[in-house]
């Protein structure tokens, strides 16, 4: 044994390869392998009198995905959603992540820590039904609002187009409350980071020259807080492009890119046609990615 | 008034506490709702308040053969997960904590991609992999699913505080005489051992929960996670599904915070500085 952890410590390269020798075998057999075989799967087409998969490389389903109105409506549809959900939890997480970050101190701030953690980490499944149970007709929400007299308020919103509908779990509006809830913590994690790292010098010195607190808040604070606030980004909208569950449990019957790929590959059998969609995803987290990383997410990552 | 708008560092406005106190409050009654549910006597709706509350449930979901089958599934397919994902996760992150070499800035995108890319095409990919290779669905497929993307955790924990060692720590035990094994067992595994444990942690408790992959590469298997899908979708036994809601919290609840005690004082380290 020391024999051997001498013969590695002295030549750097042959111990670099026993690390990474398994870890890459698992990646590049499991994952990568994976991701070519879906991306190859792309290429095929479907014969439509047959319904058989036609087993040579084309464009056709491809063409398929950006020529039909009814796939372009669904692309835009949850590229909507991501973004409104990204900048909904970008708001939200703001004043959260600001006094965990900068104010509370001991035991309050293990508080906030641990109460942003612990529903990050809870069952995901298990949220999206307290969610059911909250938004459903008979639910949470519409007993406060009756309770609060704002019944009228909470029908109005719900005939407003677009975002409405028969009740709250099954409008547009209930599945961007569960989609924020969801990925909240998501944005609030990175983004108190960032803050935590706003050297104490700078808003002293700010202060020092006069600035009033939110002059100094919007100055200085933010534009340093931005790297976080992408890095946090990058998680709402990544997971908003591809989530499936939220949009069937909750909302309303519009199509997700997340369900298309399931109904296709499952009940539909079309599976070049999933397969072609669920590369939309990738290329537009890479497109987010490559803006992203101009705001510095990756340090703040 | 000049004199309230003095600076003063150590208070937030009361717009801020407002907000961070609601946010905060906001991300709990979901969680507390499901629980307040489990003991609810009405089975048919979602009616809130609860008629009544009761302890029924729980015996009744204790008999059930299928949520017993499913809960050992999910908790064997996260046991075997963990262990693979510690192992490999591991290996990786002192690979490349300090190496330099080219093509290190690909591999390290490789790992986290699992969890920069939707899980979804995760959960396609294995499944075209698995269609092309003709590899059946089964308990090793799902296993082999989720190693995938708990490595990344278990990897994202063990670099970040190999990084945070200070690289002479090793040079200067091996001056003082230690082989590579020494300063292996006295320098380096008591420092990172905690955040090795933290990502196992963390990688059991996103396996045992995790159905976005799952659903692709579980075939006929019924995880736990599974079966409560099936109740999202076509509710049959809704008092049963609010039982196993607070079953699945609890199992997760102390992994998370076992992993949150193992990590903090580094947490509390890093603010002081």
């Amino acid at each position: 044994m020391r024999a051997a952890s001498t013969f590695f410590y002295r030549r750097p390269y042959w111990y670099l390869a026993l690390l990474l020798v398994p870890p890459l075998l698992w990646f590049g057999t499991v994952y990568l392998g994976s991701l070519f075989a879906l991306l190859w799967q792309s290429f095929y087409r479907i014969d439509e009198f047959t319904a058989q998969i036609v087993r040579e490389p084309t464009l056709e389903t491809y063409k398929q995905l950006v020529t039909q109105p009814a796939n372009v409506d669904i692309v835009v549809r949850t590229v909507t959603m991501a973004l409104a959900v990204t900048i909904a939890c970008a708001l939200i997480a703001l004043p959260i992540a600001t006094y965990m970050a900068r104010y509370a101190r001991g035991r309050v701030k293990a508080l906030f820590y641990v109460g942003v953690m612990l529903p990050m980490w809870t069952s995901y499944l298990v949220k999206v039904y307290a969610w059911r149970l909250l938004l459903a007709k008979e639910g949470i929400i519409a007993w406060v609002c009756a309770k609060l007299g704002l019944l009228g308020v909470l029908e109005a919103v719900l005939e407003a187009p677009g975002i409405g509908g028969p009740s709250l779990s099954s409008s547009y509006l209930g599945m961007f409350l569960v989609f924020v809830y969801m990925w909240l913590p998501f944005m609030i994690l990175p983004m108190a980071a960032a803050l935590e790292r706003v050297p104490g010098s700078l808003i002293q010195a700010s202060a020092d020259l006069g600035a009033r607190p939110s002059q100094t808040f919007r100055n200085i604070v933010l534009p340093l807080a931005i790297p976080g606030i992408a890095a946090g980004s990058v998680f709402t909208f990544s997971l908003t492009l591809g989530d499936f569950i939220i949009p069937s449990v909750v909302g309303a019957p519009g199509y997700f890119i997340g369900m298309m790929v399931y109904v296709q590959q499952g009940t539909a059998g079309n599976v070049p046609l999933a397969a072609a969609f669920s590369v939309v995803p990738i290329v537009l987290i890479f497109i987010y990615l490559s803006i992203a990383r101009r705001f510095g997410a990756f340090d703040a990552l | 008034m000049p004199s309230d708008r003095r600076y003063r560092p150590d208070r937030a406005s009361l717009l801020t506490r407002l907000g961070a106190f609601a946010g905060l409050a906001f991300m709990h009654i979901p969680v507390l709702v499901i629980i307040l549910y489990a003991f609810t006597t009405e089975d048919r709706s979602y009616q809130f308040p609860p008629p009544g509350l009761t302890a029924h449930w729980f015996g009744v979901a204790f008999q059930r053969a299928d949520i017993w089958q499913s809960l050992s599934l999910s908790l064997a397919v996260a046991a075997c997960a963990t262990v693979l994902a510690m192992i490999l996760g591991t290996l990786a992150a002192f690979a490349l904590a300090r190496a330099k070499f080219p093509a290190k800035d690909a591999l390290t995108l490789l790992f986290v991609l699992p969890i920069a890319l939707p899980g979804i095409v995760t959960g396609i990919a294995l499944l075209a992999a698995m269609k092309l290779g003709g590899l059946d669905a089964s308990f090793w497929t799902i296993v082999a699913g989720h190693t995938t993307f708990c490595i990344v955790i278990v990897y994202n924990n063990v670099i970040a505080r190999l990084r945070r060692l200070p690289a002479n720590w090793v040079e200067a035990s091996m001056d003082l005489g230690a082989d590579g094994l020494q300063t292996f067992r006295y320098v380096l595994l008591p420092q990172v051992a905690t955040a090795f444990l933290a990502g196992g942690m963390l990688a059991f408790a996103l396996s045992f929960d995790e159905v976005i992959v799952t659903v692709f590469t579980a075939g006929n298997e019924r995880t736990l996670p599974i079966w409560f899908l099936n109740e999202l979708f076509r509710p049959r036994d809704r008092p049963v599904t609010n039982v196993v809601a607070v079953i699945v919290i609890a199992v997760t609840f102390i992994p998370i915070l076992l992993a949150y005690y193992f990590t903090r004082p580094d947490d509390e380290h890093e603010t002081a500085r």
